[in-house]
Protein backbone atom coordinates (compact mmCIF):
# COMPACT_ATOMS: atom_id res chain seq x y z
CA UNK A 1 0.00 0.00 0.00
CA UNK A 2 1.17 3.17 -0.87
CA UNK A 3 0.06 6.89 0.00
CA UNK A 4 1.60 10.46 -0.92
CA UNK A 5 4.41 11.26 1.04
CA UNK A 6 4.20 14.57 2.96
CA UNK A 7 6.75 17.44 2.42
CA UNK A 8 7.04 18.60 6.28
CA UNK A 9 5.61 17.15 9.11
CA UNK A 10 5.96 13.99 10.98
CA UNK A 11 4.99 9.99 10.56
CA UNK A 12 3.54 8.42 13.62
CA UNK A 13 4.26 4.93 12.75
CA UNK A 14 3.65 1.32 14.71
CA UNK A 15 0.49 2.65 16.27
CA UNK A 16 -1.81 0.19 17.63
CA UNK A 17 -3.22 -1.37 15.28
CA UNK A 18 -7.05 -0.03 15.06
CA UNK A 19 -6.10 2.77 17.76
CA UNK A 20 -5.14 6.04 15.15
CA UNK A 21 -8.17 7.98 15.62
CA UNK A 22 -7.76 7.34 19.35
CA UNK A 23 -3.96 8.80 19.24
CA UNK A 24 -5.59 11.73 17.18
CA UNK A 25 -8.21 12.74 19.39
CA UNK A 26 -5.28 12.24 22.87
CA UNK A 27 -2.42 14.32 20.56
CA UNK A 28 -5.76 16.88 20.19
CA UNK A 29 -5.19 16.93 15.98
CA UNK A 30 -8.61 17.17 14.56
CA UNK A 31 -9.06 15.16 10.85
CA UNK A 32 -11.82 17.68 9.92
CA UNK A 33 -9.52 20.27 9.38
CA UNK A 34 -5.73 18.92 9.35
CA UNK A 35 -4.10 17.65 6.09
CA UNK A 36 -3.46 13.47 7.19
CA UNK A 37 -3.42 9.66 5.74
CA UNK A 38 -4.54 7.37 8.32
CA UNK A 39 -3.16 3.88 7.35
CA UNK A 40 -4.67 1.38 9.35
CA UNK A 41 -4.35 -2.44 10.45
CA UNK A 42 -1.81 -2.60 7.95
CA UNK A 43 1.34 -5.36 8.03
CA UNK A 44 3.75 -5.13 10.49
CA UNK A 45 6.97 -7.44 10.83
CA UNK A 46 7.48 -6.55 14.56
CA UNK A 47 3.50 -6.76 15.69
CA UNK A 48 1.54 -8.36 13.23
CA UNK A 49 -0.75 -5.38 12.06
CA UNK A 50 -0.28 -1.54 13.17
CA UNK A 51 -1.57 1.68 11.56
CA UNK A 52 0.66 4.72 10.42
CA UNK A 53 -0.45 8.18 10.50
CA UNK A 54 1.25 10.78 8.41
CA UNK A 55 0.28 14.51 9.24
CA UNK A 56 1.44 17.68 7.01
CA UNK A 57 2.50 20.16 9.80
CA UNK A 58 5.02 22.07 11.31
CA UNK A 59 3.68 22.08 14.68
CA UNK A 60 4.99 19.39 16.98
CA UNK A 61 3.40 16.65 18.52
CA UNK A 62 3.37 16.27 22.16
CA UNK A 63 5.19 13.37 22.48
CA UNK A 64 4.60 12.67 26.39
CA UNK A 65 0.80 12.28 25.28
CA UNK A 66 2.34 9.87 22.93
CA UNK A 67 4.33 7.92 24.79
CA UNK A 68 0.95 7.65 27.15
CA UNK A 69 -1.42 6.33 24.42
CA UNK A 70 0.57 4.48 22.11
CA UNK A 71 3.86 3.52 23.95
CA UNK A 72 5.02 1.53 20.80
CA UNK A 73 4.91 4.40 18.71
CA UNK A 74 7.69 6.25 16.51
CA UNK A 75 8.08 9.52 15.14
CA UNK A 76 9.51 10.31 11.86
CA UNK A 77 9.83 14.58 11.54
CA UNK A 78 10.09 15.02 7.76
CA UNK A 79 11.45 18.44 6.58
CA UNK A 80 11.83 19.12 2.99
CA UNK A 81 10.18 15.37 1.67
CA UNK A 82 12.70 14.03 3.79
CA UNK A 83 13.30 12.12 7.25
CA UNK A 84 15.22 14.64 9.55
CA UNK A 85 14.91 13.03 12.69
CA UNK A 86 13.20 10.12 14.07
CA UNK A 87 11.57 9.96 17.97
CA UNK A 88 10.98 7.36 19.81
CA UNK A 89 8.44 8.25 22.62
CA UNK A 90 9.05 6.72 26.24
CA UNK A 91 6.86 7.02 29.19
CA UNK A 92 6.44 9.92 30.69
CA UNK A 93 6.57 10.44 34.52
CA UNK A 94 3.29 13.07 34.55
CA UNK A 95 1.00 13.97 31.99
CA UNK A 96 -0.88 17.08 32.79
CA UNK A 97 -4.15 17.79 30.77
CA UNK A 98 -4.24 14.90 28.33
CA UNK A 99 -7.30 12.94 30.20
CA UNK A 100 -9.89 13.72 33.02
CA UNK A 101 -10.14 11.89 36.26
CA UNK A 102 -12.97 9.07 36.49
CA UNK A 103 -13.39 9.57 40.34
CA UNK A 104 -16.61 11.26 40.51
CA UNK A 105 -15.22 11.55 44.69
CA UNK A 106 -12.02 13.32 43.24
CA UNK A 107 -11.58 16.61 43.89
CA UNK A 108 -10.89 17.83 40.30
CA UNK A 109 -14.59 17.38 39.59
CA UNK A 110 -15.67 20.53 42.24
CA UNK A 111 -12.69 22.39 42.45
CA UNK A 112 -13.01 25.11 39.76
CA UNK A 113 -8.78 25.43 37.91
CA UNK A 114 -7.94 22.36 38.85
CA UNK A 115 -5.34 21.08 35.98
CA UNK A 116 -6.01 17.57 35.51
CA UNK A 117 -2.50 15.86 36.27
CA UNK A 118 -1.59 11.87 36.65
CA UNK A 119 1.53 10.34 37.50
CA UNK A 120 2.87 7.33 36.37
CA UNK A 121 2.98 4.34 39.15
CA UNK A 122 3.96 1.50 37.72
CA UNK A 123 6.13 0.75 34.40
CA UNK A 124 4.45 -2.89 33.77
CA UNK A 125 2.02 -3.25 32.95
CA UNK A 126 1.79 0.76 32.68
CA UNK A 127 -0.43 2.30 35.11
CA UNK A 128 -0.90 6.09 35.62
CA UNK A 129 -2.65 7.67 38.91
CA UNK A 130 -4.25 10.50 39.55
CA UNK A 131 -2.40 13.05 41.48
CA UNK A 132 -5.29 14.32 43.54
CA UNK A 133 -7.04 11.02 44.26
CA UNK A 134 -4.89 8.24 43.04
CA UNK A 135 -7.32 6.58 40.95
CA UNK A 136 -6.27 4.58 38.34
CA UNK A 137 -6.38 6.27 35.31
CA UNK A 138 -8.52 4.67 32.34
CA UNK A 139 -7.93 5.15 28.21
CA UNK B 1 4.37 37.34 70.75
CA UNK B 2 4.47 32.97 71.55
CA UNK B 3 7.74 31.92 72.97
CA UNK B 4 9.57 30.18 70.03
CA UNK B 5 11.79 27.09 71.29
CA UNK B 6 13.75 26.49 67.72
CA UNK B 7 13.67 22.79 66.85
CA UNK B 8 17.44 21.37 67.28
CA UNK B 9 19.34 21.47 64.61
CA UNK B 10 20.01 18.20 63.23
CA UNK B 11 16.30 16.69 64.06
CA UNK B 12 14.58 14.98 61.29
CA UNK B 13 11.48 16.95 62.63
CA UNK B 14 13.45 20.30 61.33
CA UNK B 15 12.59 19.42 57.88
CA UNK B 16 8.74 19.28 58.37
CA UNK B 17 8.82 23.11 59.66
CA UNK B 18 6.34 24.84 57.34
CA UNK B 19 5.72 21.65 55.47
CA UNK B 20 2.31 20.23 54.80
CA UNK B 21 1.70 16.14 55.23
CA UNK B 22 -1.10 15.53 53.20
CA UNK B 23 0.19 11.94 53.18
CA UNK B 24 2.21 9.82 55.44
CA UNK B 25 4.67 9.96 51.89
CA UNK B 26 5.29 13.38 52.74
CA UNK B 27 6.65 11.81 56.41
CA UNK B 28 10.00 10.11 56.38
CA UNK B 29 10.60 6.97 58.46
CA UNK B 30 12.91 8.78 60.65
CA UNK B 31 10.42 11.77 61.02
CA UNK B 32 7.90 9.17 61.79
CA UNK B 33 9.83 7.47 64.14
CA UNK B 34 10.86 10.69 65.79
CA UNK B 35 6.91 11.84 66.18
CA UNK B 36 6.70 8.59 68.03
CA UNK B 37 9.08 9.17 70.17
CA UNK B 38 7.69 13.13 70.42
CA UNK B 39 4.40 11.43 71.54
CA UNK B 40 5.45 9.22 74.18
CA UNK B 41 7.90 12.53 75.78
CA UNK B 42 4.97 15.02 75.60
CA UNK B 43 2.62 11.95 77.36
CA UNK B 44 5.00 11.87 80.17
CA UNK B 45 5.73 15.93 80.91
CA UNK B 46 2.14 17.47 79.93
CA UNK B 47 3.38 20.25 82.12
CA UNK B 48 6.33 20.80 80.24
CA UNK B 49 4.87 21.39 76.83
CA UNK B 50 1.41 23.21 77.76
CA UNK B 51 2.92 26.31 76.68
CA UNK B 52 5.33 25.72 73.78
CA UNK B 53 2.30 26.81 71.33
CA UNK B 54 1.27 30.14 73.03
CA UNK B 55 -0.07 32.15 70.82
CA UNK B 56 -0.19 29.85 68.15
CA UNK B 57 -3.73 29.27 66.31
CA UNK B 58 -5.14 26.19 64.46
CA UNK B 59 -7.54 26.19 62.17
CA UNK B 60 -10.06 23.23 62.08
CA UNK B 61 -11.38 23.32 58.63
CA UNK B 62 -14.06 20.35 58.72
CA UNK B 63 -16.46 20.21 55.18
CA UNK B 64 -17.77 17.33 56.52
CA UNK B 65 -18.93 15.99 60.48
CA UNK B 66 -16.56 14.53 62.78
CA UNK B 67 -16.35 14.43 65.99
CA UNK B 68 -13.23 12.63 67.09
CA UNK B 69 -10.63 13.86 64.55
CA UNK B 70 -11.79 17.42 65.21
CA UNK B 71 -11.68 16.96 68.67
CA UNK B 72 -8.50 15.50 69.03
CA UNK B 73 -6.33 18.14 66.52
CA UNK B 74 -8.02 20.71 68.70
CA UNK B 75 -7.57 19.32 71.76
CA UNK B 76 -4.45 19.06 70.63
CA UNK B 77 -3.51 22.42 70.04
CA UNK B 78 -4.84 23.37 73.62
CA UNK B 79 -2.97 21.27 75.34
CA UNK B 80 -0.10 22.95 73.29
CA UNK B 81 -1.08 26.21 74.61
CA UNK B 82 -2.28 27.60 71.60
CA UNK B 83 -5.83 28.59 70.27
CA UNK B 84 -8.63 26.87 67.46
CA UNK B 85 -10.76 28.70 65.54
CA UNK B 86 -12.64 26.91 62.80
CA UNK B 87 -15.92 25.54 61.34
CA UNK B 88 -17.62 21.92 61.25
CA UNK B 89 -19.60 21.65 58.28
CA UNK B 90 -20.00 22.74 55.33
CA UNK B 91 -23.22 24.54 55.45
CA UNK B 92 -20.78 26.49 58.13
CA UNK B 93 -18.64 27.77 55.78
CA UNK B 94 -18.39 30.22 52.57
CA UNK B 95 -18.56 26.89 50.31
CA UNK B 96 -22.35 27.45 50.75
CA UNK B 97 -21.38 30.21 48.62
CA UNK B 98 -19.67 28.62 46.24
CA UNK B 99 -15.91 29.50 47.59
CA UNK B 100 -13.45 27.38 45.95
CA UNK B 101 -11.54 25.66 48.90
CA UNK B 102 -8.45 27.19 47.38
CA UNK B 103 -9.62 30.68 47.85
CA UNK B 104 -10.30 30.04 51.60
CA UNK B 105 -7.40 28.50 52.35
CA UNK B 106 -5.56 31.81 50.99
CA UNK B 107 -7.90 33.50 53.59
CA UNK B 108 -7.66 31.40 56.27
CA UNK B 109 -3.48 31.65 56.07
CA UNK B 110 -3.93 35.03 56.92
CA UNK B 111 -5.16 34.00 60.32
CA UNK B 112 -3.60 31.11 61.25
CA UNK B 113 -0.15 29.35 61.89
CA UNK B 114 -1.45 25.60 60.85
CA UNK B 115 -4.65 24.28 59.05
CA UNK B 116 -6.61 21.23 59.57
CA UNK B 117 -8.63 20.14 57.39
CA UNK B 118 -11.55 17.54 56.20
CA UNK B 119 -12.99 17.53 53.23
CA UNK B 120 -15.26 14.04 50.96
CA UNK B 121 -13.94 15.15 48.16
CA UNK B 122 -10.16 12.74 47.45
CA UNK B 123 -7.40 14.89 46.95
CA UNK B 124 -9.17 17.74 48.43
CA UNK B 125 -6.14 18.09 51.11
CA UNK B 126 -3.53 18.57 48.31
CA UNK B 127 -5.23 21.92 46.90
CA UNK B 128 -5.65 22.81 50.08
CA UNK B 129 -1.82 22.76 50.82
CA UNK B 130 -0.73 23.77 47.64
CA UNK B 131 -3.09 27.02 48.17
CA UNK B 132 -2.18 27.83 51.94
CA UNK B 133 1.24 29.54 52.84
CA UNK B 134 1.02 27.76 56.25
CA UNK B 135 1.19 24.09 56.97
CA UNK B 136 -1.87 22.19 56.40
CA UNK B 137 -2.16 18.57 58.07
CA UNK B 138 -5.21 16.22 56.49
CA UNK B 139 -7.64 15.45 58.67
CA UNK B 140 -9.13 13.06 56.11
CA UNK B 141 -9.95 13.41 52.30
CA UNK B 142 -12.84 11.67 51.56
CA UNK B 143 -11.82 7.83 51.54
CA UNK B 144 -8.43 8.76 50.29
CA UNK B 145 -5.83 9.69 53.33
CA UNK B 146 -5.63 9.98 56.70
CA UNK B 147 -1.93 10.14 57.46
CA UNK B 148 -2.94 10.62 61.94
CA UNK B 149 -4.72 7.88 61.75
CA UNK B 150 -2.05 5.62 60.79
CA UNK B 151 0.08 7.62 62.88
CA UNK B 152 -2.41 7.16 65.91
CA UNK B 153 -1.78 3.33 64.66
CA UNK B 154 1.36 3.26 64.87
CA UNK B 155 1.89 4.85 68.35
CA UNK B 156 -0.22 2.19 69.73
CA UNK B 157 1.91 -0.30 68.12
CA UNK B 158 4.74 1.04 70.07
CA UNK B 159 3.22 1.87 73.36
CA UNK B 160 1.59 -1.58 73.20
CA UNK B 161 4.83 -3.29 72.23
CA UNK B 162 7.59 -0.94 71.83
CA UNK B 163 8.57 -1.73 68.47
CA UNK B 164 6.20 -0.94 65.29
CA UNK B 165 8.38 -4.32 63.33
CA UNK B 166 8.78 -8.01 64.24
CA UNK B 167 4.96 -8.40 64.29
CA UNK B 168 1.94 -10.53 63.03
CA UNK B 169 -0.68 -8.23 62.30
CA UNK B 170 -4.11 -9.50 61.55
CA UNK B 171 -6.14 -6.68 59.14
CA UNK B 172 -9.38 -8.13 59.53
CA UNK B 173 -13.05 -6.79 57.54
CA UNK B 174 -13.32 -4.54 54.30
CA UNK B 175 -9.79 -4.69 53.23
CA UNK B 176 -11.17 -3.22 50.09
CA UNK B 177 -12.43 -0.33 50.35
CA UNK B 178 -10.60 0.72 53.70
CA UNK B 179 -8.32 3.11 54.01
CA UNK B 180 -7.10 3.27 56.98
CA UNK B 181 -5.46 -0.49 57.01
CA UNK B 182 -4.50 0.55 53.21
CA UNK B 183 -2.39 3.43 55.01
CA UNK B 184 -1.15 1.27 57.95
CA UNK B 185 -0.06 -1.73 55.32
CA UNK B 186 1.98 1.08 53.32
CA UNK B 187 3.32 2.32 56.00
CA UNK B 188 4.60 -0.69 57.84
CA UNK B 189 5.75 -1.69 54.97
CA UNK B 190 8.37 1.06 54.74
CA UNK B 191 9.82 -0.07 57.73
CA UNK B 192 9.78 -3.50 56.80
CA UNK B 193 9.53 -6.90 59.14
CA UNK B 194 6.28 -7.31 59.48
CA UNK B 195 3.63 -10.72 58.72
CA UNK B 196 0.27 -9.14 57.28
CA UNK B 197 -2.16 -12.03 57.48
CA UNK B 198 -5.60 -10.20 55.67
CA UNK B 199 -8.71 -11.68 57.25
CA UNK B 200 -11.63 -10.60 54.63
CA UNK B 201 -14.31 -12.34 52.46
CA UNK B 202 -13.53 -12.94 48.74
CA UNK B 203 -15.27 -9.98 48.38
CA UNK B 204 -13.58 -7.74 50.20
CA UNK B 205 -10.38 -8.34 49.65
CA UNK B 206 -7.39 -6.41 49.61
CA UNK B 207 -6.21 -4.43 46.38
CA UNK B 208 -3.69 -5.55 44.13
CA UNK B 209 -1.68 -2.19 44.49
CA UNK B 210 -1.47 -2.49 48.22
CA UNK B 211 -0.32 -6.30 47.88
CA UNK B 212 2.37 -4.75 45.33
CA UNK B 213 3.46 -2.55 48.41
CA UNK B 214 4.00 -5.77 50.68
CA UNK B 215 5.90 -7.82 47.94
CA UNK B 216 8.22 -4.94 47.08
CA UNK B 217 9.71 -5.61 50.81
CA UNK B 218 11.41 -8.80 50.97
CA UNK B 219 11.09 -8.48 54.77
CA UNK B 220 7.34 -8.60 54.72
CA UNK B 221 4.50 -11.38 53.66
CA UNK B 222 1.22 -11.86 53.81
CA UNK B 223 -1.51 -14.22 53.81
CA UNK B 224 -5.15 -14.04 52.69
CA UNK B 225 -7.66 -15.95 54.72
CA UNK B 226 -11.44 -15.86 55.48
CA UNK B 227 -11.31 -17.37 58.55
CA UNK B 228 -11.20 -15.23 61.81
CA UNK B 229 -11.31 -18.25 63.85
CA UNK B 230 -8.96 -19.74 62.72
CA UNK B 231 -6.16 -17.39 62.25
CA UNK B 232 -6.56 -15.53 65.53
CA UNK B 233 -4.31 -17.49 68.04
CA UNK B 234 -1.36 -16.45 65.43
CA UNK B 235 -1.50 -12.81 65.77
CA UNK B 236 0.14 -9.59 67.96
CA UNK B 237 -2.24 -7.20 66.57
CA UNK B 238 -6.04 -7.67 65.42
CA UNK B 239 -7.13 -4.63 63.37
CA UNK B 240 -10.44 -4.99 63.10
CA UNK B 241 -12.64 -2.84 60.47
CA UNK B 242 -16.60 -2.64 59.50
CA UNK B 243 -18.25 -5.05 57.11
CA UNK B 244 -20.66 -2.64 55.38
CA UNK B 245 -23.82 -3.94 54.03
CA UNK B 246 -23.40 -1.00 51.13
CA UNK B 247 -20.56 -3.24 49.99
CA UNK B 248 -22.65 -6.50 49.00
CA UNK B 249 -24.48 -7.19 45.90
CA UNK B 250 -27.40 -9.09 48.01
CA UNK B 251 -28.47 -9.05 51.89
CA UNK B 252 -28.12 -12.75 52.25
CA UNK B 253 -23.78 -12.14 51.44
CA UNK B 254 -24.17 -9.86 53.47
CA UNK B 255 -26.08 -11.50 56.38
CA UNK B 256 -23.47 -15.17 56.44
CA UNK B 257 -20.32 -13.10 56.22
CA UNK B 258 -21.53 -10.20 58.73
CA UNK B 259 -20.97 -12.47 62.55
CA UNK B 260 -18.03 -14.30 60.29
CA UNK B 261 -16.56 -10.74 61.49
CA UNK B 262 -17.40 -9.84 64.87
CA UNK B 263 -15.01 -10.02 67.51
CA UNK B 264 -16.47 -11.39 71.03
CA UNK B 265 -15.40 -13.05 74.05
CA UNK B 266 -15.24 -16.69 72.72
CA UNK B 267 -12.88 -16.00 69.55
CA UNK B 268 -10.81 -13.74 71.67
CA UNK B 269 -10.36 -17.15 74.21
CA UNK B 270 -8.41 -18.16 71.05
CA UNK B 271 -6.08 -15.12 71.10
CA UNK B 272 -2.48 -15.02 72.55
CA UNK B 273 -2.72 -13.33 76.16
CA UNK B 274 -1.16 -9.78 74.88
CA UNK B 275 -2.48 -9.37 71.59
CA UNK B 276 -3.78 -5.94 70.79
CA UNK B 277 -7.36 -5.53 69.45
CA UNK B 278 -7.46 -2.27 67.65
CA UNK B 279 -10.21 -0.60 65.70
CA UNK B 280 -9.60 2.96 63.61
CA UNK B 281 -13.13 3.81 65.14
CA UNK B 282 -16.79 4.22 64.76
CA UNK B 283 -17.40 0.85 65.44
CA UNK B 284 -20.70 -0.50 64.66
CA UNK B 285 -21.05 -4.19 65.90
CA UNK B 286 -18.07 -5.66 64.97
CA UNK B 287 -16.49 -5.57 68.70
CA UNK B 288 -18.53 -6.92 70.87
CA UNK B 289 -18.98 -4.03 73.74
CA UNK B 290 -17.90 -6.94 75.87
CA UNK B 291 -14.46 -6.72 74.39
CA UNK B 292 -14.10 -3.79 76.15
CA UNK B 293 -13.18 -4.75 79.09
CA UNK B 294 -10.49 -7.03 77.95
CA UNK B 295 -6.99 -5.92 78.53
CA UNK B 296 -6.23 -6.64 74.80
CA UNK B 297 -8.72 -3.68 73.81
CA UNK B 298 -7.15 -1.20 72.33
CA UNK B 299 -8.54 0.90 70.46
CA UNK B 300 -9.31 3.46 73.15
CA UNK B 301 -5.97 4.13 73.61
CA UNK B 302 -5.69 4.86 69.57
CA UNK B 303 -7.82 7.33 70.64
CA UNK B 304 -5.30 8.83 73.64
CA UNK B 305 -2.25 7.80 70.96
CA UNK B 306 -4.41 10.37 67.79
CA UNK B 307 -4.15 13.24 70.13
CA UNK B 308 -0.56 12.69 71.32
CA UNK B 309 0.92 12.13 67.82
CA UNK B 310 -1.25 15.38 66.65
CA UNK B 311 -0.05 17.29 69.74
CA UNK B 312 3.78 16.32 68.17
CA UNK B 313 3.06 16.73 64.41
CA UNK B 314 1.46 20.27 65.37
CA UNK B 315 4.24 21.69 67.13
CA UNK B 316 6.48 19.99 64.65
CA UNK B 317 4.93 21.91 61.48
CA UNK B 318 4.79 25.41 63.12
CA UNK B 319 8.56 24.99 64.66
CA UNK B 320 7.45 24.82 68.72
CA UNK B 321 10.43 22.25 70.05
CA UNK B 322 9.37 20.16 73.07
CA UNK B 323 11.53 21.69 76.18
CA UNK B 324 13.94 19.15 77.02
CA UNK B 325 13.46 17.01 74.79
CA UNK B 326 16.24 14.67 73.20
CA UNK B 327 15.90 13.79 70.21
CA UNK B 328 16.39 10.31 68.76
CA UNK B 329 19.61 9.42 66.79
CA UNK B 330 19.04 11.84 63.49
CA UNK B 331 18.75 9.30 61.14
CA UNK B 332 16.70 8.00 57.78
CA UNK B 333 15.40 4.12 58.91
CA UNK B 334 15.79 2.45 54.90
CA UNK B 335 14.10 -0.54 53.95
Amino acid sequence: MEVTSINNGIIIDHVPAGQSLKVLEYLRIDPTDTRLALIMNTTSDRFGSKDIIKIETRHPVNVDVLGFVAGQATIDVVRGGRIVDKITPTLPEHIVNVITCGNPRCVTTSEPGLDQMFHLARRDPPEFRCDYCDEKAKI
Amino acid sequence: MPVVHPSPSGSPLSDLIGSSVVTLDDVSTGQILELLHQAQYIDAHRSTVAHICDGRVLATLFYEPSTRTRLSFETAMLRLGGQVIGFAGAQLSSVSKGESISDTLKTVSNYVDVVAIRHPKEGAALVASRAATVPVINAGDGGHMHPTQTLADLATLESRFGRITDLTIGLCGDLTFGRTVHSLIETLCRFGHVRFVLISPPELRTPRYVLDRIDANPTCSYTEVDDLTAAIGDLDVLYMTRVQKERFFNEDDYLRLRDTYILDEDKLRLSKPHMAVMHPLPRVNEIAAEVDRDPRAAYFEQVKNGMLMRMALESAVVGDALPGYEPLEAKEVRV
